[in-house]
């Protein structure tokens, strides 16, 4: 009954896996890390620089604005990470097991696989001075027949910046929340604190976050990284003159004259320095929190405004979804308006003729994005499985070299990205697919690796072991056993690891050097333009695509165990 | 806060799921004795102490009553009703050390840092634990952590126990001495104490009446 199984699974060659993978991690973060140092210092032999100084660093001082760009990012990071974070938990809090909460949750994955950039454009136009909201409450409310003169997006001080993040932020926090909260006995303590008395929310902040928050810190880490160095979700709904540090330093990075790259450099690193200030800043503020929790714990009050807190939870999280999906709407009736004069609620005419007229660009643009979505995510699957699976036969619990997959995350992108870039170019290296695939790489397989962990773990190993006593060989047993009994979780991470690549806009736009166009980049771009209904049907196409690779996790596993019930219900 | 001890009654109480009857209860438990709840595993004994205390999952429908003294607990949410719970897992604090595992459960209307204080050492020492309030939990032996655990529950002055299998993790020589000492405690408080267990030692030492539950 032999049957021919592939080769490589058996192989020594495993053993590359991990280290294919740990060099994928690291490799271009410190190597895009060296290419910004060194050039900061004045060391670019490339560009004539030879003798190491500080005048890049003196130079990006000069520049007007950009002490207030790097305060911008640091205030609209770290902002938005703790309104998102106080929002989840609070409402993770208050709600933990009622009907709201599963009403709620069920809206998690598909708010998680939107890109950050259609989230931004949604929310643009949904609050924009001629946006939906003020539509509808125009003239009504407001007595406006005209769009007001007001700066609701791109504000000087990125409040709009920093909403708009938190409200993108919160389905992941969320996420992981629940994901820490399935580990550990949150349920079980939850009764105690409530058999002694404790309100809901009190008993989760003082009891069960003490225990979930350290599961939950890296995620929370690469948030802030994220908000303190965002570049397309601030090139949407951010600060222009000033704009945030990163996309200051983008502006820089593509500054004709070649000398402005030693500047860029330095303000590659002074983002560095942003992102690692807002970290420190987070950090004193656990131990502060973590401070007041304990002595509140000693004194035993029952309810700190429960039903308050609890109450600002949901609305911050409800606001923050309810916010999104209208953005999403609103992007929606835009693609179809033939005409929308402005008070009105509802276009006056609808259309297909946008979308007719933009499909040929648009379907080329789909199949580029999608090439690039599929093959990282093929590799990274690939690249995961296969450590996982080395890790497995050796015998060691998880990855290794886990504390790893964090890294991409948690360095600014644009920091390592750019000096990537001018080690590319520096190389020689024509900027095109190849690069782009590769820099999508280093943010596609963190992820894939973050889904794809805890349902590996969490696999129960004898029915491995059941097939090694019937003879089994290792390679069988990955490829009969254990790879379809996590065809559910594989396929997610799969849809994960494809809404990664279709969202990501810098890698694209640096490895690529402007040649390779995707729907983020183009959507993106599109932004800045006065062409409303093309930006809307690019930013739906990019929020649809995702979403679509979702619906196909959530159907493939079920047409594999077509007939099984219990099988596929790993996780 | 009433000073008279208080009978804990369910009345005509019947918990069903998706119109399927899954057990119905109907009995009293006197101040300071304890009533044992036995079945298999699957007979919804765990399912009847969650509704005690109010945490019965949405999927199944409870109808009857629960009184402890003159109060109606049915309708009150479970932090409400200060019925002591204690599980198979003690569930101490593991960020919290002894001390500030009891000062969680004292109640706040004990004021300032030194009356807390004093009234934690007390309740440390009534079980033997003198001096034991800066350690860290994870240090304590099987014993010691039910003892925390135990005065934990008492600490917050419960109007009665409830206990789920709490002695089943525990090893046998240390078996005996927590059970008796937690209905040695529940007899001198005059607390009645409801025990959900399918060990007939734990049944017999708890001395009161036996309800089975079969599975329906």
């Amino acid at each position: 009954m032999a049957r021919a199984e592939p080769a490589a699974a058996g192989s020594p060659a495993l053993g590359l896996f991990p280290v294919a993978l740990i060099a994928l991690l690291a490799a271009p973060v410190l190597a895009g890390l060296a290419g910004v140092a060194l050039p900061a210092f004045g060391w670019l032999p490339a560009l004539g620089g030879e003798r190491l100084s500080l005048g890049a660093f003196a130079a990006l001082a000069e520049r007007p604005g950009i002490a207030r760009s790097a305060l911008l990012s640091l205030w609209t990071g770290l902002g938005s990470a703790l309104l998102a974070f106080v929002a989840t938990v609070l409402f993770v809090a208050g709600f933990a097991g009622t009907r709201t909460f599963s009403v709620l949750r069920g809206l998690i994955s598909p708010l998680l696989s939107l890109p950050h950039a259609a989230a931004a454009i949604g929310l643009a136009f949904l609050v924009s001075p001629s946006g939906w909201l003020i539509r509808l409450a125009s003239p009504w409310a407001t007595g406006w027949t005209r769009p007001p003169d007001l700066l609701v997006i791109n504000d000087p001080a990125g409040t709009a910046l920093l909403l708009g993040l938190a409200a993108k932020e919160v389905p992941f926090l969320m996420l992981m929340t629940l994901a820490a909260l399935g580990r550990g006995g949150g349920a079980a303590t939850a009764m105690v604190t409530a058999s002694l008395g404790y309100g809901r929310v009190t008993g989760f902040l003082l009891a069960v976050l003490p225990r979930l928050y350290p599961q939950i810190r890296l995620p929370i880490f690469a948030v802030i990284a994220y908000a303190t160095s965002t570049v397309d979700m601030a090139l949407v709904l951010g600060p222009t003159t000033p704009p945030t540090l990163a996309v200051a330093l983008v502006r820089l990075a593509a500054d004709p004259d070649l000398a402005v790259r030693f500047e860029a450099s330095a303000a590659a690193l002074l983002q560095l320095g942003v992102t690692a200030s807002a970290l420190a800043i987070w950090m004193l503020g656990e131990r502060a929190a973590a401070m007041l929790a304990r002595r509140a714990a000693r004194r035993g009050r029952r309810d700190h405004f429960d039903n308050a807190l609890a109450a600002a939870g949901l609305a911050g999280t409800g606001l923050a979804a309810a916010a999104v999906g209208a953005g999403l709407v609103s992007l929606g009736l835009w693609s179809v308006a033939e005409q929308w004069r402005f008070p009105a609620g509802l276009p006056d005419s609808v259309s297909l003729e946008r979308w007719s007229a933009a499909l040929p660009e648009l379907v080329a643009t789909v199949g580029t994005t999608a090439a690039l979505a599929a093959a990282s995510t093929a590799i990274a699957l690939v690249l995961v499985l296969g450590s996982l699976e080395a890790a497995e036969r050796r015998g060691s619990k998880g990855l290794a070299g886990a504390g790893l997959i964090y890294l991409p995350l948690l360095v600014p992108q644009v920091a390592f990205l750019f000096g990537l870039q001018v080690l590319l170019l520096a190389a020689g290296v024509t900027p095109g697919l190849a690069p782009v695939l590769l820099a999508h790489l280093v943010f596609v397989v963190p992820y894939v690796a973050l889904s794809l962990e805890d349902p590996w773990q969490a696999f129960d190993r004898r029915y491995a072991r059941a097939a090694a006593a019937l003879g089994a060989s290792p390679a069988r047993i990955f490829w009969r056993i254990r790879l379809p009994l996590l065809a559910r979780p594989v396929a997610t991470a799969a849809a994960v690891g494809f809404a990664v690549s279709v969202g990501v806009y810098l890698p694209t736009l640096l490895a690529g050097g402007g040649r390779v166009v995707t729907l983020t980049t183009e959507a993106v771009a599109r932004a800045g333009g006065s062409d409303r209904r093309t930006l809307a049907i690019y930013a739906l196409a990019q929020t649809l695509l995702p979403f679509a690779g979702f619906v196909a996790a959530a159907l493939l596993p079920r047409l594999v165990h077509r007939g099984q019930r219990a099988a596929g219900g790993v996780r | 806060m009433s000073g008279q001890p208080d009978c804990l009654r369910l009345e005509g109480v019947r918990i069903t799921r998706g119109g399927e009857v899954l057990l119905g209860a109907d009995f009293a438990v006197a101040p300071g004795t304890a009533t044992t709840v036995m079945g298999p595993s699957g007979s919804g004994k765990s399912t009847l102490l969650a509704f005690l205390a109010g945490f019965l999952d949405p999927a199944f429908m409870a109808e009857g009553r629960v009184r402890l003294g003159d109060d109606d607990l049915t309708r009150l949410p479970p932090q409400a009703r200060r019925l002591g719970l204690m599980f198979q897992d003690d569930l101490l604090f593991p960020h919290l050390d002894v001390a500030g595992n009891l000062l969680f459960a004292l109640p706040a209307a004990v004021r300032g840092r030194a009356a807390r204080r004093s009234a934690v050492d007390a309740a440390l020492g009534e079980v033997g634990l003198e001096g034991f309030g800066d350690r860290d939990p994870a240090t304590l032996s099987g014993g010691q952590r039910a003892r925390v655990a135990l005065m934990r529950t008492l600490i917050a002055r419960p109007r009665a126990l409830l206990l789920d299998e709490p002695f089943s993790r525990l090893d046998r020589s240390l078996r005996g001495q927590v059970r008796d000492l937690v209905f040695g405690v529940a007899r001198a408080r005059r607390l009645p104490v409801l025990l959900v267990t399918h060990d007939e030692e734990d049944a017999a030492a708890a001395g009161g009446p036996v309800v089975s539950l079969r599975a329906m």
